[in-house]
């Protein structure tokens, strides 16, 4: 029997991959395996749904078990590959049993980025990323009252926003000038820090945090380096994420900031692809070596890596995207804002209604939107065939933007620009 | 329980029974259904769970919000008349026998 394909990883990343082989039609063995002990789930209502209880355990699968059967996919959860023997093309587990494969695809994620303070290992500090994470959050949730979060990025404004429309005081702390700073312009950044403010979450930017306070084992507030104190009972701590490397590193295989793959998202050996957040990759719309941790970006490049596998070629060329959903507010963003050198404002703050364009020498790179969704999605299209719009049409709230886009979508068809 | 009749692009129909409240994507997934993808999870981001809906029952749907008409721009398979996102299709008793139709790509 042939070894078929193996896939460690049990995220949207590695599910897609599974799911997209038989789709594509591959008809050779399917093994799925993950150290989680759940079957592939979501994970961004984790941080939003699932703890305001309108998410359950079961609604947030990716697919029901029998899916699995029904497809051929050997799934084993709770098991934790160890190394890669790729010249006998061979997975050892942590379990000692061991897999062959003919294609490898490492789907293996992230893992929290820890706070190196004192005090970060008290009962009562919290980190987010798996199911079992956010089923301990949620419980401490029911009985906490004063909540620090650490890191004003999507994570933690999110479980910000959780926490305080489950009514608990709230206080955000970011150790950069503004929100969300690394991705968003300012305009976006004060739009959330007003959205905040106005539901009774306090916000504090350029503040570090330099001890995590306890009494008998528990924390019970947090000692900035500006001797501010924040009594807290729950301390939630989002400050991003580590690619897990190591056991693709261990195997020889080129790491960078991210397990290093081409354009066809293999890695240095052949018959191994990685992908999702693990993965290091060119990204067109980035025009540099990326690492994007989003649905997207796990979704896309499994059905990337299966079609490799079944042999479909091509270049990995999806447009990123993002969404993050604080409150009632959701913000989309779509391509690559990194290395703009504008941007220019459709709609306003007071309307509640406001996209930020981002281009680079008049060229678009990036939108992202609040409660303008079309813009959002004619921006996919734009970004995605590599056609621009001008600054100034932009933020001419009278140009239809879907007319001009496919407008631009035809001009450029018949000239053959791409 | 009202049913919905998940039709695929090569024509075959499946039956399913569907509780009220529960939406068409996710009775889709839960029941098997090949066909729908659902990326995002139901959140109107992507358009991987895009149905053409039976022109009989299509006037009976609360009509869609901005968001949905948006990312029916970017379906894999253009929209056509009757086109929704099957996560915004939420099941009630005047529902019962929903025809959707699903695109042969959804992404």
């Amino acid at each position: 029997m042939p070894a078929g394909t193996l896939i460690i990883g049990t995220g949207q990343a590695g599910f897609g991959v599974a799911a997209s082989l038989r789709s594509e039609g591959y008809q050779e063995p399917v093994t799925l395996l993950g150290d989680e002990l759940h079957i592939p789930y979501q994970r961004p209502p984790l941080s939003k749904n699932f703890l305001l209880g309108k998410e359950s355990r079961e609604s947030i699968e990716l697919r029901p078990q029998a899916f699995y059967l029904s497809h051929h996919i050997q799934l084993l959860v709770g098991e934790r590959a160890v190394s890669i023997d790729r010249a006998a093309r061979r997975v050892d587990l942590a379990s000692l049993a061991a897999l062959p494969y003919e294609k490898l695809v490492l789907a293996v994620g992230a893992r929290n980025r820890l706070l190196p303070v004192p005090g970060a290992e008290l009962d009562g500090v919290l980190y987010l990323r798996s199911l079992d994470e956010a089923v301990a959050i949620k419980q401490r949730l029911e009985s906490a009252t004063e909540i620090v979060v650490i890191g004003g990025g999507f994570i933690g404004l999110e479980l910000a926003a959780v926490a305080r429309s489950l009514g608990k005081s709230v206080t955000v702390l970011e150790t950069l000038p503004r929100l969300m700073s690394r991705v968003v312009a300012p305009v976006i950044s004060d739009f959330f820090q007003q959205l905040h403010t106005s539901r009774g979450v306090t916000i504090l930017c350029s503040r570090a945090v330099s001890e995590i306070a306890g009494s008998r084992g528990k924390a019970t507030g947090v000692q900035l380096s500006d001797a501010t104190f924040l009594p807290a009972d729950l301390v939630l701590i989002g400050i991003g994420v580590m690619p897990n490397l190591e056991l693709a590193r261990d195997a020889g295989l080129a790491v960078a900031n991210g397990i290093a793959v081409d354009q066809n998202l293999q890695t240095t050996d052949r018959n191994i692809f990685a992908i999702g957040d693990c993965a290091e990759h060119p990204n067109p719309f980035a025009g540099a070596r990326i690492r994007l941790e989003s649905v997207q970006n796990a979704a896309d490049q499994a059905q990337h890596a299966a079609r490799q596998i079944v042999g479909r070629p091509g270049g990995y060329r999806a447009v990123p995207w993002f969404w993050t959903d604080q409150y009632d507010i959701q913000l989309q963003m779509a391509g690559i804002s990194q290395g703009h050198d504008r941007t220019v404002t459709r709609g306003n703050r007071e309307s509640n209604k406001l996209s930020v364009f981002y281009f680079q020498q008049n060229r678009l790179l990036a939108i992202d939107s609040i409660n303008r969704p079309l813009d959002h999605m004619i921006g996919r299209k734009l970004i995605g065939a590599g056609i621009s719009v001008t600054p100034e049409q932009a933020a001419d709230e009278s140009v239809d933007l879907k007319k001009l886009a496919k407008a631009l979508g035809q001009q450029a068809s018949e000239s053959g620009v791409h | 329980m009202p049913k919905v009749i998940y039709v695929s692009s090569a024509g075959d129909s499946h039956e399913v029974d569907v509780p009220v409240g529960t939406t068409v994507m996710s009775a889709a997934l839960q029941n098997g259904i090949d066909g729908i993808v659902a990326e995002c999870g139901g959140v109107c981001m992507c358009s991987t769970c895009h149905v053409f809906v039976d022109e009989k029952y299509f006037d009976k749907l609360p009509p869609a919000q901005d968001t949905e008409e948006a990312v029916l721009e970017i379906s894999a398979e253009e929209r056509q008349p009757t086109s929704r996102l099957s996560c915004q299709i939420k099941m009630t008793d005047a529902l019962d026998g929903l025809i959707v139709r699903m695109p042969a790509k959804q992404r």
